[in-house]
Parts: structure tokens; C-alpha cells; sequence
């Protein structure tokens, strides 16, 4: 594709990464000029960003076929498409959460939402990489600033040793990538993803399957899988609330491209090595998963391994090698970071100054204190647990009828046991919730927060309604896989 | 009358919905509401029976939309011979239930109800789903409802008891799941029709019999994966412990009858020893474990796994009596008991269990020995209980006796032993709840808390009075019922012989 001039036409499909590096350089101007004293209005601002960038995308972003740019660093395709618009809304969605919690801990500052949205901009490299430094480049930028956001709250020393260990496992995990991409780079001689993916089709050398090994490292590092999940739960219980929020969710969508991107598009002719690894590790991730989370006592804790143990049904997806997996994959994925969304948001609401609410025991009797967030929190829970008529449902079948497909009974089998077992620690937050009376005052209603409630529930009714209707959501997974 | 089984799923449902929106501070419009939508489902339930063509086995009032095309699967709806009685008998146990509840329900009764109406559409969806998708999407929904009921008016040990129903149901069902979706993977339809089509190695079948069995025999419950049911009988609420006595375990027989039967024919038939022995056991042994209650609800719970023991085994005793005579004719008697036995167990626990409700709403206590000549003050009552009980026991001219009768009659044509292991439940099923009779109706009034009992009041009258009555009906006269199911037997027993391989 002769593509020696930069044309407006050209880089029409890079109008999601442009306006959103103009958005964050006059939301950062703004911010200066405005100060501390109107702090809400970087927040108002960027939501607002945030939608104008999002309509821009739609208007002028959309491809209908897969486009290569910049010299076939870039891609642009339908999936990467969606998954922006998809990241567009997680994230306004999780900064909309945010906003009470943020005021109430004094942290509400122009450089978080600053810092959101570049790493945004991080997991839009990512989304579109089709370079191996384009990957990187997206790694990097996305995990820079959320270990700035783990770290925000200065005053906290448990939000600072979190960031401190999400800092230096997260450096060992960019190097073991850059490792790993070096040696395929040595031994291919490109960096385009797509040029890899011809070139290692013949039988592949030990020095590739090193470098590859290194590459699933990384993805399993930042996907959170066993044995690479050790940062995970403490950053998740030790990050403020909302930005736990924020990493649990946006971040999942990019590390899925990281995955796709990387392991089925551009080691596609090394599928049955890499799915014998991630075999092996989503065993153990479900295995560690549920059974470590059915012992905890602190809910983003436990949410950090139900995030592990979904980690694993993610990479059962890829274990499948077929495009119809990285569908199921994908469907998870996006089922995930909806569930996640809501619970995250529910604790979010539910703290006060003072009152972190991350614990089991501060959701006794939560039916009578709050009904929404509880009939909201009750609907997300059987939804991970993949009970129907709700979502989380589907996207289980979806990974099963993968595993079937591609015959492996033993892992079919695996995943069905451990989602009996994970149904057990969500139950007991329904259990708490429905059927204990409330053992503490009730701490006074957070004010003015009526749109955030509306949101949540929205959210909550979206679960539902997705779980009754998924053919839509199904069939636009698979659309844009295939 | 087109659409007529989505208006019975969706009715009770969308009531269901309307009630939980109204609150506890309307619970008086909620409360007729729950009335008026239970009776209607009732009510819209007699033309499913009145126009269903009994000569033929074929599906009928069906229905079918595109639901999920990805996986070429349908919103499909339709009875037969086997669903549609059962379909009625969900409608008619649900207004029971929202009359016992009436005023005894004081903690949070709005969703109570909803719970209740909620749970009876999701049921008539599962018996009416002929997609096995759609009829796991209700099987497993379910859950949603059983769960809260249990667990928000429940007993003291109320949480121990839903958390383990709860796992245990699920356990089985994902089996299950996993084998719906091979079988979609392999053949490419969800349909139940297509499934029963679907040929199968016997390697195959077996695997897909023993997901099906693991998720039905915990439903049923067969011993020894019954533990769940005395827990959650006892601590759960009366309307709870009528619904899942009388409609949630005919799940796990319709379960047999639907899938295991039809799609793995061979390995039914290799394996039906298996499920025989199992069967057994529940008739004899648990017979002998329900004696020795000291609690009125674990006594019938007991009892409930017994009964349930007659469904399997007539289900399964088909086999034997095809090797041993050589003919069907007599394999679908087996079949017509089991299916008996379903709806008159529905009736019959489900009236004992309201009976026990009756009692604890006076006294707070379900232990036999603090009662005793309860008939000195609740004659009207005694009299209900007394024929309940004798139901039980299979007294002819009780819907107990028809289906027990019939199986047994069916077992003799397979083997000498199973008819008379299974007529050990006429002595122990007599003992039990004879006994159970005597300690807690008659004799001299025993406390002073018994003998401020008061008799029936007409709510309860009402109740009970409609569940005798149709105890007797389908005792004297079950020829219309035996009738409505014949032609689906028939065509049941030749799938069921036929070989896949």
C-alpha cells in the first residue's frame, strides 16, 4: 500500500487516538489555569471530552475493512473499532463513579482524570498495534499511568506499597516482553506483526519458542494469571477504590487486543505451542482463583481473585486456538468488564469518608440499609457466577462450546467444577447481603448522587437484559473476530 | 389459543415484577394481585388441558421464535402428553400457596409473593421448553427464586441449608449444560427433538447420561445425593417446602423422561441396573431413616425421597421388562406410574406440607412429640390430615395408590424382587406416617398449648379442602389423566427401546 503521503483521508481511521491526545492537552492547559479551586470542572470536562472524542470516532473512525497505516505500524479494523468505542464508555462510566469518592478523600485533582485518559490513549495503541513496538508502546504508556493512579492517594502508605510492587513486577513484566520480542525480532527479522505471522508458518526454531515463552509470560503478567497474579490482590486492596475500579475494568479490554493481537494474529503459526502454555496456565489460574477467594474477608480482595479465576475462563477461550474462541474470549472479556464495572461501583457508593466498605462484614443487611445497590450487586454476583437469565451465562457457554469444539474434555470439565466452586463466594455476598439483619449504623446517605445511581442500575438492568437478549452481543463478538 | 404458554410464563412473571415494585407499603393490593395472578394462570391453564388433543403424541400449542440465530436457538414452546399435566399442576400448587401465605408472612411479604409468581413462571417455562437451551435457561433461573425463598424466610439454620441446595442443583446442572452443549457441537441444534435424533457412540452416551443423571438425580433427589432436600424442606418456609416438594422434584422425573430416556437410549438401558438399585434404596432404606423422625417436615421430606424412588424405577424398569418378556406392552405401564406418581405425589406432599404449616403457624414448633391429640381440638383439621396421610400411604382410591400400584404391577413383569422390594413401602410407607398420624392426632390432648388450638379457619379450609379433592379425583377416576398421557408413553417407550448405534 503506497502510503507515502499523510492525508486527512489516510489517517481518518487514527481519529480516536488524535482527539483524545488534543483532549488530554487542553484538559491538562485547563487544568492549570483553573487550579484547585474548581477542581469538578477537569471532571465535568473530561466526561465531556470523552463523549465529543467518542462521537468524533463514530463519525470519522469507523473502517469496514481491516486498514494498515503508518507504515503498517497501525491497524485499523472493525474489532479495534468496537473495543474503543467499548473503552470510550468503561471508562466514563468508571469516572462517573468515581467522582463522591474522589471528593471525599481530598483526591480530586486535574491529574487523575489526566492520567485516565492517557491511559486510555495507551490501551488505544494497544488496541491498534500491529508492530511489536507498537505493542510495547501501548504496554508502557497504559502501565505508567496507572501506577501513577495506584499511587494517588500520597497520604495512604498502603496505596504507595502497592504502587511500589505493581511498579517493579509490572518492569519485569515489560522486560520479559521486550525479551521475548527481541528474540522473535532477531530471528524473523520484522517487527510487523503481520509479516511475523507469514514468516514463522514453517517450522520454528527453539530460539522463537524461547522468545514466545517470554511473550505469554508478559500476557499472563499483565492478564493476571497463576503463577503471575501475586501483584493483583494486593494492588487491587491497596489502590483507592476507584482507581481498583479503573484497573479492573478498561485494562482487561486492552489486554484481550495484547493477547489477540499478539499471540493469535502474530504467532498464529506457533497456535499449538502457545495454546499448550496458556493451557497449563489456565488450570492453575482457576484452580488458585476460586479456591484462594473463597477464604478472604475483604471484598475487593476477593473480587481481585474473582477477577483471577475469570482471568482463567479468558484464557480457556484462547486455550480453544479458533477464531470461534477468541469470540468467547472476547464475549467474557466484555461481560467481565460489565460485572466488574457495577460491583466496583457498588463498594464505590457505598463509601463514605471514613468508611471504606471493602468489607464482608459491612455488607450484613444491605438489603435494608440500600435496595438498589443490593438488588444490583445480588444481579451482578449470579452473573459471574453464570446463573441465567443474566449475562455472565452466556459468556461460560460461550468458552464451553470452545473447549467442545476443539476437544478438550478434561478442560470442559475443569471449568465446569471450578465454576461450582466460584459460585460459592458469590452466593456468601448474597448471603450477607439478603440474609443478615445490618449489624452497624447505617452511615448517612451520600448526597446529591443520583445520577451515579441511576448509572449503576443501569448497568445492573444491562446484565438482565443482555442475559434475555445476548444474540446481538454474541454475533457482533464473532463478527469481528472472523 | 395461540401464545397461550408464553402468557402462562410471562403472567405470573410480569405480576411477579409488578408486586416487587409496589412494595410492603401496598402489600394489601399486593397481595390480591399474587391472588389474582396465581388464579389466572389457574384459570388460563384449563383450556391448555380441555384442548389438548390426547391421540397423539405430537407437540401442541407450540410456538417458536428466533431467539439466539448464533446458535440456531429458538424461544420453542410446546406440551405433550408428559409436560402439559405437569404444566397444570404448577398452575394449581401455586394458589395454595399464596393463600397459605396470606397473613402468616409478616417479614418483607411483598417479595414473598413476587418470589412465589416469579418461581411458577419460570417453572411452566422449564416444562415447556422444547429448546434445550430455552428449558435450561429456566432450569437453572429457578434457582434465582428458591434461593431467596429459603434463605430470607427460612428456619434458623436457613443460610446452611439454601447455600447447600443451592450448590448442589448447580453442581449437577453445569454437567448437564456441558453435555447440551457437546451435543449442540456435534449436531448443531438445540432443539430437544433433534437431540433425541442425534446418533450417539455409546462411549457418548454414557458420558451424556452420566451428566444428565448427575443433574437430575440431584433434583429428584435419588439417594445418596438426597442430603440437600431434608435441610432445605426443614427450613424452609411452608410455601417454599409445597413448591419444591410438589413441582422442583418432578423436575429431576421430567428431566429422566425428556433427555436420558430418549437421547441416550443404550446407555439408559446398559445402566439401568444402576439406577434401579438407586431407586431401591430410596424405597426401602430411606423408608426406614423417615421412621425415626422426631420432626413432622423431615419426616415428609424422608418420605418425598421415597415416593420419588417409584418415579425412577417405573422410569427405568422398562429395560428389564422388555429383556424378560420380549414385549413393550408392558414397559409402558412403568411409565404411566412414574408419571402418576409425580402429579399425585404434587398433591400429596404438597397438602402434608401445608398441613405442617397449619400446625406451626399455631404452635412454632415442627417436633411430633410436642403435639398429640391435636383432633380433640382441630377435628375439621384432623379429618384433611388424616386422609393426607393415608394418601401417602397409597390407600386405594387415593392418587397415592394409582401410581404406586402401577409400578409395582410394571416391576413384577421385570423381576420378583423389585415388585416386592418396592412393596416394602406399603408396610414402611404405612408405618411412618401412620405412626407419624397417631403421635401427633389422636390420643388424649398431651399440652396445654395443644389444647388451645384453634380448629381451621377458611382460608385453610379452602386450601386443603381443593387438595383432597383432588387427591380423590385422580384416585377414583384417573383414566382422563392415564388417558391425556398415553399417546406420549407409547411413542416414549419406542424411543427409549430403540437403539442409537
Amino acid at each position: 500500500m503506497p502510503e507515502s503521503l499523510f492525508t486527512w483521508s489516510s489517517l481518518a481511521p487514527v481519529t480516536p487516538e488524535i482527539s483524545l491526545t488534543v483532549a488530554i492537552c487542553l484538559i491538562l492547559l485547563v487544568d492549570v489555569f483553573a487550579g484547585e479551586k474548581r477542581a469538578g470542572l477537569t471532571s465535568t470536562l473530561t466526561l465531556i471530552a470523552l463523549a465529543v472524542c467518542a462521537a468524533l470516532t463514530v463519525e470519522y473512525g469507523h473502517v469496514s475493512e481491516r486498514v494498515l497505516l503508518l507504515h503498517g505500524m497501525y491497524v485499523a479494523d472493525e474489532l479495534a473499532f468496537a473495543l474503543k468505542l467499548a473503552a470510550f464508555a468503561v471508562v466514563a462510566v468508571a469516572l462517573l463513579y468515581s467522582r463522591a469518592y474522589l471528593i471525599n478523600r481530598n483526591i480530586l485533582r486535574g491529574e487523575y482524570y489526566v492520567l485516565a485518559l492517557t491511559a486510555l490513549l495507551g490501551i488505544f495503541v494497544l488496541v491498534s498495534a500491529n508492530s511489536l513496538l507498537t505493542v510495547y508502546l501501548g504496554v508502557e504508556l497504559l502501565a505508567l499511568s496507572v501506577y501513577a493512579m495506584v499511587a494517588f492517594d500520597r497520604d495512604s502508605g498502603v496505596a504507595a506499597e502497592s504502587a511500589m510492587k505493581y511498579f517493579v513486577l509490572g518492569a519485569i513484566a515489560s522486560g520479559a516482553l521486550l525479551y521475548g520480542m527481541s528474540l522473535i525480532y532477531g530471528l524473523t527479522g520484522t517487527l510487523d506483526l503481520s509479516e511475523i505471522a507469514v514468516r514463522l508458518n514453517s517450522p520454528t526454531s527453539l530460539g522463537v519458542i524461547m522468545g514466545l515463552v517470554f511473550v505469554v509470560v508478559a500476557v499472563a503478567f499483565k492478564l493476571g494469571a497463576v503463577p503471575f497474579h501475586m501483584w493483583l490482590p494486593d494492588v487491587y486492596e491497596g489502590a483507592p477504590t476507584s482507581v481498583t475500579l479503573f484497573i479492573g475494568t478498561v485494562p482487561k479490554i486492552a489486554y484481550f487486543a495484547l493477547a489477540f493481537r499478539l499471540l493469535a494474529q502474530g504467532l498464529s503459526g506457533m497456535t499449538p505451542d502457545w495454546t499448550q502454555m496458556l493451557a497449563a496456565l489456565a488450570v492453575l489460574t482457576l484452580l488458585v482463583g476460586n479456591v484462594v477467594a473463597l477464604v478472604q474477608t475483604n471484598l475487593k480482595r476477593m473480587l481481585a481473585y474473582s477477577t483471577i479465576a475469570n482471568v482463567g475462563f479468558i484464557l480457556l477461550g484462547f486455550v480453544a486456538g479458533t477464531a470461534d474462541g477468541y469470540a468467547a474470549a472476547l464475549f467474557y472479556t466484555l461481560m467481565y468488564v460489565l460485572v466488574a464495572l457495577g460491583s466496583f461501583g457498588v463498594i464505590l457508593l457505598l463509601s463514605r469518608k471514613g468508611y471504606e466498605a471493602d468489607q464482608l462484614d459491612d455488607y450484613k443487611g444491605l438489603w435494608q440499609r440500600d435496595p438498589l445497590l443490593a438488588l444490583a450487586m445480588m444481579l451482578l454476583m449470579f452473573s459471574t457466577a453464570g446463573v441465567p437469565p443474566l449475562v455472565g451465562f452466556w459468556a461460560k457457554l460461550r468458552i464451553f462450546q470452545a473447549l467442545w469444539e476443539t476437544h478438550h474434555l478434561g478442560l470442559v470439565i475443569m471449568a465446569a467444577a471450578m465454576s461450582v466452586v466460584g459460585a460459592f463466594y458469590y452466593l456468601r455476598i448474597i448471603v450477607l447481603m439478603y440474609f443478615y439483619e445490618p449489624v452497624t449504623a447505617p452511615p448517612p446517605a451520600a448526597v446529591g448522587a443520583g445520577g451515579v445511581r441511576l448509572a449503576l442500575g443501569l448497568n445492573a438492568a444491562a446484565v438482565i437484559a443482555l442475559g434475555v437478549f445476548p444474540g446481538a452481543l454474541l454475533n457482533l463478538c464473532a463478527r469481528l473476530i472472523h | 389459543m395461540h401464545g397461550l404458554l408464553s402468557i402462562l410464563i410471562w403472567l405470573p412473571i410480569a405480576v411477579g415484577v409488578l408486586i416487587l415494585m409496589l412494595g410492603d407499603r401496598n402489600i394489601v393490593a399486593g397481595r390480591w394481585l399474587a391472588l389474582l395472578g396465581s388464579l389466572a394462570t389457574l384459570a388460563l391453564a384449563v383450556p391448555l388441558w380441555s384442548g389438548f388433543d390426547p391421540t397423539t403424541a405430537a407437540l401442541q400449542f407450540a410456538e417458536q421464535l428466533p431467539w439466539i440465530p448464533r446458535f440456531n436457538a429458538l424461544y420453542a414452546l410446546g406440551v405433550d402428553g408428559i409436560s402439559m399435566p405437569l404444566v397444570v399442576l404448577t398452575a394449581f400448587m401455586t394458589v395454595p400457596v399464596v393463600i397459605a401465605g396470606w397473613s402468616v408472612i409478616e417479614k418483607r411479604p411483598a417479595q414473598y409473593f413476587a418470589a412465589f409468581l416469579i418461581m411458577e413462571g419460570l417453572m411452566i417455562g422449564v416444562f415447556s421448553a422444547t429448546d434445550a437451551l430455552l428449558f435450561y435457561f429456566f432450569w437453572e433461573a429457578m434457582l434465582i427464586p428458591m434461593f431467596l425463598i429459603i434463605g430470607i424466610w427460612g428456619g434458623p439454620r436457613r443460610i446452611y441449608a439454601t447455600i447447600k441446595f443451592f450448590l448442589y442443583t448447580f453442581l449437577g446442572s453445569v454437567f448437564m449444560l456441558a453435555a447440551l452443549i457437546y451435543m449442540y457441537v456435534k449436531g448443531g441444534d438445540y432443539s430437544i427433538a433433534a437431540l433425541q435424533g442425534l446418533p450417539l457412540t455409546l462411549i457418548e452416551q454414557r458420558w451424556i447420561f452420566a451428566a444428565f443423571f448427575l443433574a437430575f438425580a440431584v433434583k429428584v433427589p435419588m439417594w445418596p445425593v438426597h442430603t440437600w432436600l431434608p435441610d432445605a424442606h426443614v427450613e424452609a418456609p411452608t410455601g417454599g417446602s409445597v413448591i419444591l416438594a410438589a413441582i422442583m422434584l418432578k423436575m429431576g422425573g421430567y428431566g429422566f423422561l425428556r433427555f436420558s430416556l430418549p437421547i441416550t437410549p443404550d446407555a439408559s438401558r446398559e445402566l439401568d441396573v444402576l439406577v434401579i438399585t438407586l431407586s431401591l434404596i430410596a424405597v426401602v432404606y430411606i423408608g426406614f431413616v423417615a421412621l425415626v423422625q422426631q420432626d413432622m417436615k423431615k419426616l415428609i421430606a424422608y418420605s418425598s425421597i421415597a415416593h420419588m424412588g417409584f418415579v425412577t424405577l417405573g422410569a427405568f424398569v422398562i429395560y428389564e421388562i422388555v429383556r424378560r418378556t420380549g414385549s413393550v406392552q408392558g414397559a409402558g405401564m412403568g411409565l404411566d406410574g412414574a408419571m402418576v406418581q409425580m402429579i399425585s405425589h404434587g398433591l400429596i406432599s404438597g397438602a402434608l406440607f401445608l398441613c405442617v404449616g397449619v400446625l406451626y403457624d399455631r404452635m412454632h414448633s415442627r417436633q411430633i412429640a410436642d403435639y398429640g391429640g391435636v383432633i380433640n381440638t382441630m377435628p375439621v383439621f384432623a379429618a384433611f390430615m388424616v386422609l393426607f396421610a393415608l394418601a401417602n400411604t397409597g390407600l386405594p382410591g387415593t392418587s397415592g395408590f394409582v401410581g404406586e400400584f402401577l409400578v409395582i404391577v410394571a416391576s413384577f413383569r421385570a423381576s420378583f424382587w423389585y415388585s416386592f422390594l418396592a412393596a416394602v413401602t406399603l408396610v414402611l410407607g404405612a408405618a411412618y406416617t401412620l405412626w407419624l398420624v397417631k403421635r401427633v392426632v389422636f390420643g388424649p390432648v398431651t399440652s396445654p398449648r395443644v389444647a388451645a388450638l384453634k380448629d381451621l379457619n377458611g382460608r385453610e379450609f379452602l386450601v386443603l379442602g381443593a387438595l383432597a379433592v383432588a387427591v380423590l379425583v385422580v384416585g377414583v377416576w384417573p383414566a382422563p389423566l392415564l388417558k391425556v398421557m398415553q399417546p406420549t408413553i407409547q411413542h416414549l417407550v419406542t424411543q427409549a427401546i430403540a437403539s442409537k448405534l
